[in-house]
Order: C-alpha cells, then sequence, then structure tokens
C-alpha cells in the first residue's frame, strides 16, 4: 500500500508537468459527468414506473452499478490500456521486477481526471438515498455497502479477464465492451426486466445481478429474507475464474520486439 | 552460476499477407506459421564471467534473454540460475538480476531521474543506508551527479544510458544482462559505458550477459563469446580462437619509397598506390615475417602494419560461413 501511494505521487508529479492537459481533462470530465445528470434529469421527467420498479428504486439501482463501475474503472483504469502496456514493453519490464504482476499494472497508470465519473457517481447515490423513500436502517446501510464494494470487485474482475485476452490476442477485444461498460449502461435498470435468460446468465455466469438486482429487492422491501442481503459477497467468487484466467494468460505470454 | 539445457521456444505467427483482399480473406481463414525462435539451446555461464551474446537480427538472442529473466516460459528445457527456474520462481529471481534494455527505459518519462531511483529502491526493498551508499558510488562512477536532478525525456541517449545502468544496479544484483547497451550511443559514452561493465565485472564479480551488434564492444569486454543462429548455438569460444577459426587471412600495408617491390607466392595484391601497398597474406604459405624481410630486399621499407580481420569482418563471414 506504501508503494502503491509513491507510485500516485510520481503520478501526481508527472501529471503536474503538464498543468494545462490536466486542467483541460478535468474540465472535459466534469462536462461529461454534468451531461449526463441533464440525461438523468429528462429520464425522471418522462418516466414514472419501469418494470414495476418505482423511479428512485430504479435509481438506486443505478447509481450503485454506476458507483462500483467508477471506482473500478480509477484503480483498474491500467487494464483498459493493457494492450499498450504490452505492445510497448512496460509489462516486459514489470516482470522483472520482484512484485506482483496485478499490483505493478494497476500501479503503472492512473488516470486522475476518471475521478470526474466519480464524482457525479457520488452525486446521484446522494441524490437517490434520500429520495428512495427506504428507511435507512443498519442492515440497509450494510447492504448497500456490500453493493457497491462487491460490485467494484466484479467491475474489477471483468477488467482482469480483459487484459487476460489481450495475452491471446488483441483482436475482437470490444465484445467485452458488452460486459463491462455494457453492464454499466444495463445497470441504469434491474437486470430482470431483461428477461429470465439474461438474468440467468447474470447471476451464475457474470454475476452482475448478485450485487444489483437481489440485494435491491432486499432494499426496497419486496423481498425480506437476509439471504438477500449478503448474495453480493457471493459474487466475490468470481475472484477465482478471473484470476485463473489471467495465468493462463500469463504462461502464454510472448513479449513483444527485440 | 546460469545453466540452459536443451530450451526449445516456438511461436505460433498469424500470417498476413498485404493487400486489401487478402486482409478481408484473414478476417475468415489464418494461415499460422510456427516459427522457431530457439531449438535446444544449452550453455553454462559460471560466476563472474562476462559473455558476448552474438547473432544475427532475429536469432533469438532476445528470446533467450527473456527466458532468463523470466519473461518467457520455454516450450521445453531446462534453465537454472543460482539454483532457480526464472519463470516459476520469479520474485525470487529477479531480485538478483538487472537487465538493460538498450531499446526500452526503465526510468519514469516525465519526473527527475532520481525520483525514478526512489521509486526503484521502494519496489526493491532496498534499505536506506545501503541504498545512498551505493547511489553514490554509482553517481561517481557514471559521472551523474549533474543530471539526477533532470526530468528523464531532457536526457541525450548518452545520459539517459548511463542512467539506466545505474537504476538497474540499485539493488546490487550479482547478475547483469545487456541488450544492446550501446546502441545509438556517441564515442565518448561508448567507451565510458565500456570502462564502467568491465569494471563492475572485475571489482563486484558480476556476471554479465551482453547482447550486441557492435564488434568493439565484444572486443573491448568479452573473453567469451556464443554465436547463435536460427536458434541454435552454432559456436562458444574466445574471440581469438573465433579468429583463427573465421579465416586466417592478414592484412599487410607497406609504404615504402623507391621501386615497387615483386610479390612472390602467398601474398595477393589488393591495393596499390605510388608508395603505398596493401597485400593479402595467407600465412601458411608466406608467414608476415618472411613477407616482410622479401620485400625489404628489394626495397625501402618507411612504415609497415600488420593486421588481422577486424571482429567486425570476422562475424560477417561467420554468418556466412553458417548461412544465416
Amino acid at each position: 500500500m506504501k508503494l502503491y501511494l509513491k507510485y500516485l505521487s510520481i503520478h501526481v508529479r508527472s501529471s503536474m508537468q503538464y498543468k494545462v492537459s490536466f486542467a483541460l481533462l478535468t474540465l472535459g470530465q466534469f462536462m461529461v459527468s454534468f451531461t449526463a445528470l441533464l440525461g438523468l434529469w429528462f429520464m425522471m421527467n418522462r418516466f414514472h414506473t419501469v418494470a414495476g420498479f418505482a423511479l428512485p428504486e430504479v435509481l438506486i439501482g443505478f447509481s450503485v452499478v454506476l458507483t462500483a463501475f467508477s471506482i473500478a474503472e480509477t484503480v483498474a483504469r491500467a487494464f483498459d490500456v493493457f494492450p499498450v502496456i504490452i505492445s510497448n514493453g512496460e509489462f516486459d519490464r514489470m516482470m522483472m521486477r520482484p512484485r506482483g504482476l496485478i499490483f505493478q499494472v494497476l500501479a503503472a497508470k492512473m488516470e486522475f481526471s476518471r475521478m470526474g465519473r466519480l464524482v457525479q457517481a457520488a452525486a446521484m447515490l446522494a441524490y437517490a438515498i434520500p429520495a428512495s423513500g427506504i428507511v435507512w436502517t443498519p442492515d440497509k446501510i450494510l447492504t448497500l455497502v456490500l453493493m457497491i464494494v462487491c460490485g467494484a470487485v466484479v467491475f474489477g474482475c471483468l477488467f482482469l479477464i480483459y487484459a487476460a485476452i489481450t495475452f491471446f490476442t488483441i483482436e475482437g477485444l470490444e465484445f467485452m465492451n458488452v460486459l463491462t461498460d455494457g453492464g454499466r449502461e444495463f445497470g441504469r435498470y434491474p437486470f430482470a426486466i431483461y428477461g429470465r435468460e439474461v438474468l440467468k446468465f447474470l447471476t451464475y455466469v457474470v454475476p452482475l445481478a448478485l450485487f444489483q438486482y437481489y440485494p435491491l429487492l432486499y432494499l426496497i422491501g419486496r423481498e425480506t429474507g437476509k439471504f438477500y442481503m449478503f448474495l453480493p459477497l457471493v459474487s466475490l467468487l468470481f475472484v477465482f475464474p478471473a484470476y485463473g484466467f489471467w495465468r493462463i494468460g500469463l504462461r502464454n505470454y510472448k513479449s513483444t520486439g527485440s | 552460476m546460469i545453466e540452459l539445457q536443451g530450451i526449445c521456444k516456438t511461436f505460433r505467427v498469424a500470417k498476413r499477407k498485404s493487400g486489401f483482399r487478402r486482409a478481408v480473406k484473414a478476417l475468415v481463414s489464418r494461415e499460422i506459421e510456427t516459427v522457431h525462435a530457439l531449438s535446444d539451446v544449452s550453455f553454462t555461464v559460471k560466476d563472474g564471467e562476462m559473455i558476448g551474446y552474438i547473432g544475427p537480427n532475429g536469432a533469438g538472442k532476445s528470446t533467450t534473454i527473456k527466458i532468463m529473466c523470466g519473461i518467457l516460459t520455454p516450450d521445453s528445457g531446462n534453465c537454472v540460475i543460482d539454483g532457480r527456474t526464472p519463470w516459476k520462481e520469479r520474485t525470487a529471481h529477479v531480485r538478483h538480476i538487472g537487465v538493460v534494455f538498450g531499446q526500452r527505459s526503465q526510468l519514469w518519462w516525465d519526473v527527475p531521474v532520481c525520483d525514478s531511483f526512489d521509486l526503484i529502491r521502494d519496489i526493491y526493498r532496498v534499505e536506506e543506508t545501503a541504498y545512498r551508499q551505493t547511489l553514490e558510488e554509482l553517481t561517481e562512477l557514471l559521472n551523474l551527479a549533474e543530471i539526477l536532478k533532470t526530468p528523464t525525456r531532457s536526457l541525450s541517449l548518452g545520459q539517459r544510458m548511463r542512467c539506466e545502468i545505474a537504476a538497474s544496479l540499485l539493488h546490487r544484483p550479482n547478475m547483469l544482462f545487456l541488450d544492446e547497451p550501446t546502441i545509438g550511443l556517441d564515442a565518448v559514452s561508448k567507451i565510458a559505458v565500456r570502462q564502467f561493465i568491465k569494471r563492475l565485472n572485475k571489482e563486484q564479480g558480476t556476471t554479465v550477459i551482453l547482447t550486441t551488434h557492435d564488434m568493439q564492444d565484444i572486443e573491448a569486454l568479452t573473453e567469451r563469446i556464443l554465436l547463435i543462429g536460427k536458434g541454435r548455438i552454432l559456436l562458444d569460444g574466445s574471440l581469438d580462437e573465433l579468429r583463427r577459426r573465421a579465416s586466417v587471412q592478414k592484412t599487410l600495408v607497406v609504404e615504402y619509397s623507391g621501386a615497387p617491390p615483386a610479390l612472390s607466392a602467398g601474398m595477393t595484391l589488393a591495393e596499390s598506390r605510388e608508395g603505398r601497398m596493401v597485400i593479402t597474406l595467407n600465412p601458411a604459405v608466406c608467414p608476415a615475417s618472411e613477407a616482410i624481410a622479401r620485400i625489404a630486399a628489394q626495397t625501402d621499407i618507411v612504415d609497415v602494419s600488420v593486421s588481422g580481420i577486424s571482429a567486425e569482418e570476422m562475424v560477417a563471414a561467420l554468418y556466412q560461413e553458417y548461412e544465416i
């Protein structure tokens, strides 16, 4: 952790070398966040319920997914640019350092301007929490925290898988975006509205629904079993296949150039 | 101690042909070609040795280095370095080696060199007093004092290379892999780098493995040479041995005043000008001493020099001999 902060300070000092660029990027991110909030406002004006969920309830689900995604993106941003890290030889260098590879990849790229999205997600959450009409008892607060934390881990795993595919091919990576960016976009609505098959897929294969749909039912009082409250923890099992896939990819690593 | 035994490595490469039509075709079916980067590579390097690893582009030099660094996993074969298998015990292994890739930087581009060094210290968990001492030594030997506070991107290539070498030695490795450390450097920087490497090997007993295309590096530094071509080790021996093997020809340059001398058996005229002759000798027929004596008997010699072929020519001859 201390080393991570050291890396962080190097990145801060690096981006301070380009002050104008840094300022413009942050401004740009702010604008993006701003338009997203506008979109939300229009959505609220038009619709009042989606598949039996009241809008404030949908908002809770959406803001959880968005917050989880933004946390994962801020921390695990480097996996997004992993093909670049491989092709410019940076990954070779990481393998010559006596530290964990995933740690080094995470520390290699930090994009502070991405925080903009995080701020937007937090703002939305701050709006949705009181607006949802949920009585926030300690168990519901815990559920919400679990949803966000486990959601961030699942998205992080998806980024890791995305990176691991790079070991085999750098083509056709786009389909992974269906799960990452797509997960964020589809996560606007409780996953059940996409039908039973999709819900099954998102429960047993890529456990996005485990931290969004089921605990949401508990939050809004549709289900009262404590079982639903702890389902986000089950989604953490996704770490194992993701890490296993990464290991297999690593053994297949070919390196580049001379 | 480095031991490689029967290392094989193949890469599968998708063949691409140029042209739009073929590119579209490649979407549907691709021809996969298997490239044998290394086939049955074995050698042993003792502690404190300095090895020149040479071969033409694409011969497998970098692949070997990458296997020894733990970056690549070979298809078959064994590699044990100081009792460890690089790709199995990566973190334990890399703690004891230093690597410099001449074409790639390990320094953080936008921050001063000393900040990069500090981060490397933390990555390797080097103890502070030991680090201070090492850094002081390296600063003095590589003449870094003035450039430590400069951001890497503003350094000249020669300055940067000195910093790269220092960066790879901060954790005091007992083994150093250098992949083309003098590429693109000017004469002064090259000599500085060579002198430092030589000294490191002599005084610290650091094992050095050097790949290069610059034969002067090899002449100045290494006693032992490994020649690799098409993924196989072709020769393993000293520079002199290789030279004897590659060719026995010698070149004799004579400057004289008076009548041009006549040549006898074993001498071939390569170049002739008023008062100067370049003669290629076959020492088996006519040793250099005899050749000089014969010429001296016919004319007044002003100056004379005898030279074997240069390392550069020797290697070119070897490449030709092995058709690599």
